[in-house]
């Protein structure tokens, strides 16, 4: 009985630990090609999950069906607000460029409660609805489904950095802007490029949050803390290490609510992310 | 000199005699609002502003603050005075594991470890069940006066956050003044020189945030004896954490004036657009407020001190150039 508990607890903290992974990679690349750590992530998120939702609240059309039009519409407003916003302060001091994505994270909330009210939505009936029995354990399809959706993202993002002339050129802009743009790389195009995609990974995981997962104004707020915690201990900039690290958190959130009440996982979270970053400030994986 | 200290005496008579002024009890809050706004970006300002360490944490010491002196109070019946002191330094106490938590961080790492220890500070306090939970306490309205610091009417909540202000200000340019200011200009803008030169960066990272948090925290007591009422979502909010941060950032980061400066125009800005636009439940004023907060930090990245310091600068140089135009045979 304790075991199959514990195989649950240790499969549903992966499944959504997937989920957690696939925001933050979106995180750790802005912060990874400019140095600028994006508080509104958790926003672009919660853009996916209400894309989801109106998309199938009003045309009946079901979030994996809507999965790619979702990723579409949020990579195009990565890139616009990139070029109309960010862009303005990539040189600016840290300050300024933290308080602009703070504000974005307000504003969008704001915006999406002006618009959608803030009220819980869900989805309902959805293709993916249901529950799948394996062995001894239970999860349910829509998280299942979710997980795999998250792995195909990242492998996709993965595959696009390290085999494409682009993801070279993103890579190479990361690793070193100046060198980069004597490659006659251009930057501010590399810039768009991740937060486009940044926006486009944190808006995938709405969509396939949105199958399971109440859609409020506020919804970002939690994942936000999760991603930076998550991108800490993969090293910031790592794709690599982001995908092993969410996992990782997913498992710790779930295991220490069944320790010690639902109350406290995220404080467990937080614990391991400060002691975490008191011990090994560059992350479980980098190198001292 | 002379005349700096006549205008600012004249300025200390007028803000102090403005409650005979404005009576009118909304607008009254709206000034006792920007002084408690003030004098917590004041308090930030000292490890934010004056050691560039930027803290979006700093609620968990105004809520410790307020915490502490309320529990003292109903639970062992100590007078709020009292109760606030011991509020500042049980804040100080804890900065110290704050400090020592956070300090290996830079830059970014940093901002994200403070946040971190305030949301666990607030999930602490939210399931401790002896501070009230997450429905928080209640403060007995049994007495009126300066003696136990709850008072039916609101002057003197003005002068009590006026004071607590002037005093953050007091401590702000001792600092200034002493060894201390000026070790920590030199690890903000050189940590490696300042190392190099024996200064030890942790240590007085670690007074300018153990001052920072003592004055935060009076500010938190003082919060909750004129609301008689707390709880972990008021004292503990992210929000919280940024309007500090902010007040500063928008007056001018690390000078003396401009947090008072930034609580100005930002507390008259957020109620404004509160009264103007919040009466639908929509959440206008906030989008007003967040497009204000991100127009300022992309446009006047130093402050309004800043850009007028800036502006001042120009004009003397565009003078000096008619000048030496004049002046050219």
């Amino acid at each position: 009985m304790t075991a199959e508990i514990l195989l649950q607890t240790l499969a549903s903290g992966m499944l959504i630990g997937l989920i957690y992974a696939l925001v933050a990679i979106g995180l750790t690349m802005i912060f990874g090609v400019m140095n600028i750590v994006n508080f509104a992530h958790g926003e672009f998120m919660m853009l996916g999950m209400y894309s989801s939702f109106w998309l199938f609240a009003l045309f009946a059309l079901d979030p994996m069906l809507t999965l790619p039009l979702t990723v579409l519409m949020l990579f195009t407003f990565g890139v616009l607000l990139y070029r109309f916003v960010i862009r303005r302060i990539t040189d600016a001091p840290m300050v300024s460029q933290i308080f602009t994505t703070f504000g974005l994270m307000i504003l969008l909330r704001g915006v999406a409660q002006f618009l959608w009210k803030p009220d819980f939505r869900s989805i309902e009936n959805s293709w993916v609805s249901g529950t799948v029995r394996l062995g001894e354990i239970q999860l349910g399809r829509p998280q299942i489904v979710a997980g795999i959706g998250a792995i195909a993202v990242t492998l996709a993002v993965y595959t696009f950095l390290h085999g494409t002339k682009w993801g070279s050129a993103l890579e190479a802009t990361a690793a070193d802007k100046e060198a980069a743009q004597l490659m006659g790389i251009d930057a501010h195009k590399m810039f768009a490029l991740a937060w486009g995609i940044g926006a486009a990974c944190a808006g995938a995981a709405g969509a396939l949050l949105s199958t399971f997962f109440p859609i409020f104004p506020d919804v970002g707020a939690n994942f936000i803390l999760l991603a930076f915690v998550v991108v800490n201990l993969g090293g910031f900039g790592s794709i690599g290490g982001a995908f092993w690290a969410g996992i990782l958190v997913g498992v710790i959130e779930v295991v220490g609510g069944l320790l010690l009440g639902p109350q406290y996982k995220m404080a467990v979270v937080l614990v391991v992310f400060l002691g975490v970053l008191m011990f090994r400030p560059q992350g479980l994986r980098g190198k001292a | 000199m002379n005349r700096r200290l006549a205008i600012g005496l004249a300025a200390l008579v007028v803000v102090l005699a403005l409650p005979f002024v404005v009576t009118d009890p909304s607008r009254l809050n709206l000034l006792i609002l920007v002084l408690m706004a003030a004098q917590i970006g004041v308090a930030w300002n000292l490890i934010g502003g004056y050691a560039g360490q930027i803290s979006l944490g700093h609620a968990a010491f105004y809520g410790i603050g307020a915490y502490t002196s309320t529990l003292l109070l109903l639970k062992f019946g100590l007078n709020p005075w009292l109760g606030m002191l011991a509020a500042g330094a049980t804040a100080a106490v804890l900065s110290l594991a704050f400090g020592w938590s956070c300090f290996r961080l830079k830059g970014h790492y940093f901002a994200m470890a403070t946040i971190a220890v305030a949301e666990l500070v607030q999930i602490v306090f939210t399931n401790w069940d002896y501070a009230g939970g997450a429905v928080g306490l209640t403060l007995p309205m049994n007495h009126d006066g300066w003696a136990w610091l709850v008072f039916a009417e609101k002057r003197p909540y003005y002068w009590l956050a006026l004071s607590l202000l002037l005093l953050t200000l007091a401590a702000t340019v001792l600092v200034e003044r002493s060894h201390v200011g000026y070790y920590l200009r030199a690890l903000k803008d050189e940590p490696d020189a300042a190392r190099s030169i024996g200064i030890d960066i942790t240590r007085y990272k670690q007074i300018a945030l153990a001052l920072s948090a003592f004055f935060t925290a009076l500010g938190g007591s003082l919060y909750a004896q004129k609301e008689l009422y707390i709880d972990p979502a008021s004292v503990f909010s992210t929000a919280l954490s940024i309007k500090m941060s902010l007040v500063a950032i928008l007056g001018g980061i690390g000078t003396l004036l401009g947090p008072v400066l930034g609580a100005v125009v930002l507390t008259t800005i957020e109620e404004l657009t509160r009264a103007l636009f919040g009466g639908s439940g929509r959440g206008t004023d906030v989008v007003i407020y967040a497009a204000l907060i991100i127009a300022i930090a992309v446009f006047y990245p130093s402050g309004l001190i800043g850009a007028y310091r800036s502006w001042r600068q120009r004009r003397r140089a565009r003078s000096a150039a008619a000048v030496s135009r004049e002046a050219a045979p």
